[in-house]
């Protein structure tokens, strides 16, 4: 079904845009303090324009707030990636680069889906998409041809994120009943690992072999860590059933 | 945001009279001074300490509104305090450049933020302990930030000036958010209304502070009105903001925590109760609610960044050192 794709890709941004919000005032510098939110305001965006077209398409009525806030962790379908914890600011830009890394050129494909609504949200990701690589990019080759410190960080970065990649390029049935309105995933990794390859081969990172691939996002099977995260994103919307802000 | 009354700029100068009477008579004539132009010691450190303020203030407001960025009730809420708060980080950053005008580093002011040596708006040591805190921190807070800054954007220091006017810009904006926001939860539910009535009853007095201690009380005044960096008393600006406020708070249907406040005709104006100075004192000096947590988060994120730091910085004389290496 095509109002699920939408809702898997729906909840891939807004969970990322809400980790990165999580930073907003405590980045280790100014400037970050800027760049942070900045890429969850583009994720957040997004987000709701796929909310709200998922909503449309469903036709029961839901508006974006109704699908953001009225879902349990069971019924959150975004990829375990995006989920994972801001951890230290390695773990962050690192998480962050494997989502453009897949996102732009997922984007790029988008650009010629025959739903209106994704074909516009495409134009602004595709832009949006490139920045945030190259933002991340620079910051993983900074820190991983930084200091002994920011090397060590970063290698453990890698290592801790490297079994949540391949499940970002599963096309689950819903996306796959979404031919034509939206790219496959799995045609991605190409794409992903010049992107990735590029920039480790800056960093002075190796590409780690997963030692095996965590898989269970797609079906609602996530890590404890969403459970709180929507605990606390969706507590006041919940404590005012019907309420409008 | 949000500037206050300044609070403890030393304005003395040595320079000689001639030198002295030459200066304000440029000030006289609304010349801008530009950073590489002689100016008295007081002047400037006055105004490294004012810009000073307000950057910190910029930086330790993010942490109050940030509390609620996680719980934003929608979407369309959260992303527009994800970028209000980031609007208050570019000033925050723009305004620590002017300063840096001044011969005075960000690392610099960023430690005597750290170690509580210099000063910040009082009003982020209150917590923000409901959502509706971010509507009046927006109509209020911003508010009130308005009043005293339109003037700066005319202030005599050119970048201060400048950096005023994006700022000011900005905080209009925010202001109607907030008002908008407030609103929403005034023409809400019973609970929602009753939510921010609780706001309006935490915020005001301390908004009023925000103008700093009465003109018979304030230091400051007179010098920094002579040099034109300041250009309205304190008294003057909480008067406006009060006068404009008080029927904003009438069309919400909401009332002012204030049983003296009235209309005075023959002034023009609203006359308001006592404000309780030695709460504004307490405060500054550091006991308000927040003001060990503020400290404490901003210092708790410049430590655990310092690797970040470090890491580009090093990074950076690698690089530098390969390109030389290669010439």
């Amino acid at each position: 079904m095509v109002w699920q794709a939408l809702l898997e890709l729906a909840d891939d941004h807004l969970v990322l845009g809400h980790r990165l919000s999580e930073w907003c005032g405590h980045a280790p510098m100014l400037e970050e303090d800027l760049a942070l939110p900045n890429m969850a305001l583009d994720l957040i965006g997004t987000a709701r324009t796929l909310y709200a077209r998922a909503g449309e398409i469903e036709g029961a009525g839901r508006d974006e707030d109704a699908l953001a806030y009225l879902r349990g962790e069971r019924d959150y379908r975004n990829c375990l990636l995006v989920e994972r914890p801001n951890e230290d600011f390695a773990h962050t830009m690192l998480r962050q680069l494997y989502f453009a890394a897949l996102m732009k050129p997922y984007w790029e494909a988008a650009m010629g889906s025959s739903d209106p609504v994704v074909q516009g949200v495409a134009g602004k990701a595709v832009k949006e998409m490139a920045y945030h690589i190259r933002h991340a990019g620079e910051w993983v080759i900074r820190l991983g041809d930084g200091t002994e410190e920011s090397a060590a960080r970063m290698r453990d970065a890698v290592a801790a994120l490297a079994i949540y990649v391949d499940e970002m390029f599963d096309d689950s049935p819903a996306a796959l009943a979404a031919a034509g309105v939206l790219p496959r995933r799995a045609d991605l990794r190409g794409a992903f690992d010049a992107t990735i390859a590029a920039v480790f081969s800056g960093a002075m990172l190796d590409q780690p072999a997963a030692p095996y691939a965590q898989r269970g996002g797609r079906d609602g099977l996530h890590s404890e860590g969403l459970g709180h995260m929507l605990a606390v994103m969706q507590s006041l919307h919940r404590q005012h059933p019907g309420a409008v802000w | 945001m949000y500037s206050q009354g300044l609070i403890g700029a030393d304005g003395r100068s040595t320079e000689s009279a001639e030198f002295l009477a030459r200066f304000q008579a440029r000030i006289d004539a609304e010349d801008k001074i530009e950073p590489n132009d002689a100016m008295p010691e007081g002047y400037r450190r006055t105004l490294i300490r004012q810009i000073g303020q307000h950057a910190h203030s910029e930086i330790v407001g993010m942490l109050p509104e940030g509390n609620w960025i996680t719980r934003a009730p929608s979407l369309r809420r959260k992303a527009a305090l994800l970028a209000k708060v980031q609007d208050e980080g570019g000033h925050g950053l723009y305004l620590y450049a002017a300063a840096e005008t001044l011969g005075v580093s960000r690392e610099e002011m960023t430690e005597e933020l750290l170690s509580g040596k210099a000063k910040y708006s009082s009003i982020f040591n209150y917590p923000t302990l409901s959502w509706a805190d971010m509507g009046i921190i927006g109509w209020l807070v911003d508010g009130a930030a308005i009043m005293n800054q339109i003037p700066l954007c005319r202030c005599s220091y050119g970048p201060y000036a400048r950096a005023m006017i994006r700022v000011c810009k900005e905080e209009s904006f925010h202001q109607r958010q907030g008002y908008e926001l407030c609103m929403a939860l005034a023409f809400g539910t019973p609970d929602q209304k009753a939510m921010v009535q609780d706001a309006l009853n935490r915020w005001w007095w301390p908004s009023l502070m925000m103008f700093g201690p009465h003109d018979a009380d304030s230091q400051h005044s007179d010098q920094s009105m002579a040099w034109k960096i300041k250009r309205f008393t304190n008294d003057e600006l909480r008067q406006k903001f009060i006068d404009a406020t008080v029927p904003q708070a009438e069309y919400l249907g909401l009332t002012l925590p204030d049983p003296d406040l009235k209309w005075n005709d023959a002034k023009g104006g609203y006359d308001h109760g006592p404000i309780d100075w030695s709460e504004f004192w307490r405060v500054v000096k550091g006991q308000g609610p927040m003001a060990r947590d503020r400290i404490k988060a901003r210092k708790k994120a410049w430590e655990d960044g310092a690797w970040v730091r470090e890491a580009a910085l090093a990074h950076a004389a690698k690089r530098a050192a390969r390109k030389i290496a290669a010439e």
